[in-house]
């Protein structure tokens, strides 16, 4: 993995904390004060800010760094999240998640906006607080520039221009500047047990300090008390170093930087004339150099002679002294260990207290979730898919073979089928997702229309957690956001327009998803006027769409608004009016294979429905004979199947034939014709009609040769694997090898109405 | 012998960038996401040093430190505390919580690895 990745990981875990944070913000202003969700609003704006910062992003930062001040402010019950706080915070994440994008897809952002949250968040944070956080405005700041990388570039600088950089200073908090000269340092070191408590180790600080220069050390053990009254969680031991170094003396004390409240220190200058002058403690010093541990003695140190035997003493020597080094860690190791022991008696009952208190909320926490390539799940998907069809083809040469049925084989397959159908479900399960992150963000779709037209808004959403496939998420976002677009600037009215008509002055969206009978509903409710009638009428006769005389109900004036180029309002707003009507929000609707329809009541206020499968891999179909090809409908758009008989069917004009049933004609479609499968109608009281519900609640009824049965069936793209042909949604394989088409019913329909489909290509009908 | 590190960090990047950067720097890294799992994980990964971040859901960093530097087996493993706060006070605060050491973020790949160089052998 490489930081490229790791970046796009950031910006994932990004999007994340976004929706956490939203989600989060729109619970306070709903008037939850659960500090845990102020904790996890706060963690997502904390999360951003650090990985940004890691990425040296610094616009992010700094605005990320003052929304977390003020969250802070929040948190520790500094500042009450009311209304009015609530709203900055929340166009405060619009800019964050603005700003976020901005770093990944290198795009602009609007300054002003985001200086004016930061003066308004500052704001926040000072009114309330007791003393100004002076912190916040200076850093928040807006950064200069970006930090300049490390590496100065090397064609303006030659040789001599190098500045070097003092590396090993990098992790230390200290300014000042190395000291050239060496000095000698007195360094009196005397941990206390919290030292080694917290993890410390003595002898790492003098391993580091050995390495800032030349240093000798003398171990003080005169507290070490007989080993019957040694206490195993004292520190008995003290260092006196002399240390000659040009690092300076910050450098010594940073060395005890973790370290330092858990110890005795004391650093002198003993003056740089006195280098390496060890004879000048009152103690005896010992050389000490964990690198070259054949000086350890002093006396083998000063030894010139390279004898043979003398060296084989210092070896023996050296190894006295370590495993002298080695009995006293094993003394501290020992001490801990006691000590432990004895804390463990001690806190045996809060310890316990605390595992379970742990327990208790790993319990309550999130079931486990791992992330997968998406593509992974969709090569299973498919290949699941070529499993079903394996199966229903290895179902279909047994039973040709087992006429009686009753052979064991044949019960195996039956249960074959039974699991097939089961991981089919599962697979199709992984790529379920709820319908939260769109949901969460219309919210900020309301939010900014609200503020453009000047109307109170009220966002509720239902069902959130509804599962849908991914794909009809992602799809979904667009004509959603068009029609809450379209809700708050057409459907509600103007607070003062609210006000006289009794209405609260604060409009309510309502947005829910749920499921019914294998597809997801999602319904778009508003309490606005409701369609005006008079007006889309009107308008529709402008437009040409119908004629001046033409009588039509309620329901067919409202469906007029899905006609191509309609717009109701009176002047083409900068919202809703960019060219994009709701026939569009219709089409990409109906290319999931959904269904849209309205409600609208006058003075209450409209609903939009939307129907959507659940997935766009898998459909339940009838399989149906049209002139000796065979065809799947899909069977959420069937409503009925009959049998017609001869006084039934009616003709009407040239070609125009109608069924009636129950007492209402419903105009008769051969699929056949439309298709161009065969130049005449065939008979319909030869085949089966289909009544299906067409877009608009219209019903036609689609005339076929016969039914073969109803089965599941695996969505195989035409338009991936061939092109697109009108009036074929699809195609699949079925259980015999043979490829059908899925037939598109609403544009079988639309054809029917008129004109025959254009450029029909019966090659390919397999 | 590898040294073993035991990360814990609720984000994922940083996560992502603590393991490449260990991995690189020739240290076998194991890796939670919270207090809870960090202790839970602490059971089996016998690490060498610890590195937390402190603003985590369920247990945040200090009561993860509390909870090693209570477990017998473990309260001797360094535990460094990996957080964008600089300031005194939560340093303070993890190191009353029992933390050896801490590395300030924004995170960088050199001040990590020599902080963890500088608490273990």
């Amino acid at each position: 993995m490489d930081m490229n990745e790791i970046k796009e990981i950031f910006f994932q875990e990004c999007e994340e904390q976004l929706a956490e944070l939203e989600s989060g913000l729109l619970k306070l202003n709903d008037g939850d004060r659960d500090p845990e969700t102020v904790n996890a609003v706060f963690r997502a704006v904390h999360s951003i800010k650090g990985g940004a910062g890691a990425f040296g992003l610094d616009d992010l930062v700094s605005f990320a760094h003052v929304f977390e001040t003020t969250l802070d402010c929040v948190r520790s019950n500094r500042l009450e999240p009311n209304q009015d706080v609530l709203k900055v915070m929340l166009k405060s994440a619009d800019v964050l998640a603005d700003l976020t994008n901005a770093a990944r897809d290198g795009g602009s952002v609007d300054g002003a906006r985001s200086r004016q949250l930061i003066k308004e968040l500052e704001a926040l944070a000072n009114g309330e607080l007791p003393q100004p956080a002076a912190e916040a405005p200076a850093k928040s700041a807006p950064a200069p520039a970006k930090a300049a990388p490390a590496a100065i570039p090397a064609p303006a600088v030659n040789e001599e221009g190098f500045q070097p950089v003092a590396f090993s200073f990098e992790d230390f908090e200290t300014s000042e500047p190395p000291t050239i000269e060496p000095s000698t340092f007195e360094i009196l070191f005397r941990p206390k047990s919290e030292l080694y408590g917290k993890g410390n180790d003595a002898t790492l600080l003098l391993r580091d300090l050995s390495r800032l220069g030349e240093m000798s050390i003398h171990c003080d053990m005169d507290e070490l008390p007989a080993l019957g009254s040694m206490n195993p969680e004292a520190a008995y031991f003290a260092w006196k170093i002399s240390l000659k170094t040009d690092k300076g003396e910050e450098a010594i004390r940073s060395v005890f930087e973790f370290a330092e409240w858990d110890c005795e220190l004391e650093v002198t200058l003993a003056g740089g004339n006195h280098a390496g002058a060890g004879d000048e403690l009152p103690m005896q010093p010992v050389p000490f150099d964990l690198s070259l541990l054949d000086e350890a003695m002093p006396a083998l140190a000063g030894a010139a002679e390279d004898d043979e035997q003398v060296a084989a003493r210092q070896r023996e020597a050296r190894d006295e002294a370590v495993s002298a080094a080695s009995i006293a860690s094993n003394v501290l190791q020992m001490a801990q260990t006691a000590r432990a022991s004895a804390e463990n008696a001690r806190s045996a009952a809060p310890a316990s207290a605390a595992q379970a208190a742990a327990q208790q909320a790993a319990a309550s926490a999130a079931t486990p979730t791992i992330r997968v390539d998406l593509d992974r799940v969709d090569r299973l998907i498919n290949l699941v898919g070529e499993l079903v069809i394996n199966q229903a083809m290895l179902s279909q040469s047994v039973i040709e073979n087992d006429t009686n049925g009753t052979s064991s084989i044949n019960m195996g397959l039956e249960e074959l089928q039974q699991l097939t159908r089961e991981i089919q479900d599962s697979v199709m399960a992984i790529r379920a997702q709820p319908v939260k992150p769109v949901f969460q963000r219309m919210s900020r779709i309301v939010r900014e229309i609200a503020d453009m037209t000047g109307k109170s808004v009220r966002l509720v959403t239902e069902g959130e957690n509804t599962e849908v496939d991914k794909t009809v998420i992602d799809k979904l976002a667009e004509p959603l956001t068009h029609m809450i677009r379209n809700a708050v600037d057409h459907g509600l009215e103007t607070p003062e327009k609210r006000v006289a008509a009794g209405k609260n002055p604060e409009g309510t969206v309502r947005l829910t998803a749920k499921h019914r009978s294998g597809r997801i509903v999602i319904e778009l409710a508003d309490d606005g006027a409701g369609i005006n009638r008079e007006k889309v009428r009107q308008k529709a006769i402008d437009n040409d769409l119908i004629a001046a005389d033409a009588n039509l109900s309620d329901e067919e004036i409202d469906n007029l608004i899905f006609h191509a180029g309609f717009s109701t309002a009176d002047k083409i707003s900068d919202i809703s009016g960019r060219g994009v009507g709701m026939d569009v929000v219709k089409r990409s609707i109906q290319a999931l294979g959904g269904r849209i329809n309205i409600q609208s009541k006058p003075g209450q206020g409209s609903v939009f429905t939307m129907s959507l499968p659940l997935t766009l891999a898998v459909l339940d179909g009838m399989v149906v004979t049209v002139a000796s090809q065979t065809l799947v409908v899909p069977l959420t758009a069937i409503v009925e199947t009959l049998q017609p008989e001869a006084s039934a069917i009616h003709s009407f004009g040239a070609s125009q034939r109608l069924i009636s049933i129950r007492n209402s004609f419903c105009p008769l479609v051969d699929v056949g014709r439309i298709l161009n499968f065969r130049a005449t109608q065939a008979n319909p009281v030869e085949g089966v009609a289909l009544l299906v519900e067409s877009e608009g609640g219209g019903q036609r009824a689609l005339m076929v040769d016969a039914i073969q049965g109803q089965r599941q069936v695996v969505i195989k793209s035409l338009e991936a694997n061939y092109t697109h042909v009108p009036g074929i949604a699809a195609a699949t394989i079925l259980g015999d090898g043979r490829v059908a088409l899925i037939l598109d019913v609403d544009a079988i329909v639309a054809a029917s109405r008129g004109q025959s489909l254009p450029e029909m290509s019966l090659a390919a009908a397999g | 012998m590898k040294k073993r590190v035991l990360t814990v960090d609720d984000s994922r990047t940083i996560r992502n960038m603590l393991l490449v950067t260990l991995n690189n720097a020739g240290f076998e890294t194991i890796q939670a996401e919270d207090g809870v799992e960090g202790l839970e994980v602490l059971e089996t990964a016998n690490p060498d040093v610890i590195v937390t971040d402190i603003n985590m859901p369920r247990l945040d960093g200090f009561g993860f430190i509390e909870g090693v530097r209570r477990n017998d087996r473990y309260r001797a493993i360094p535990i460094l505390v990996l957080t964008t706060e600089s300031d005194a006070e939560k340093k303070n605060r993890a190191r009353q919580a029992g933390a050896t050491g801490w590395i300030v973020k924004p995170f960088d790949p050199t001040k990590l690895i020599d902080a963890i160089e500088r608490v273990t052998a």
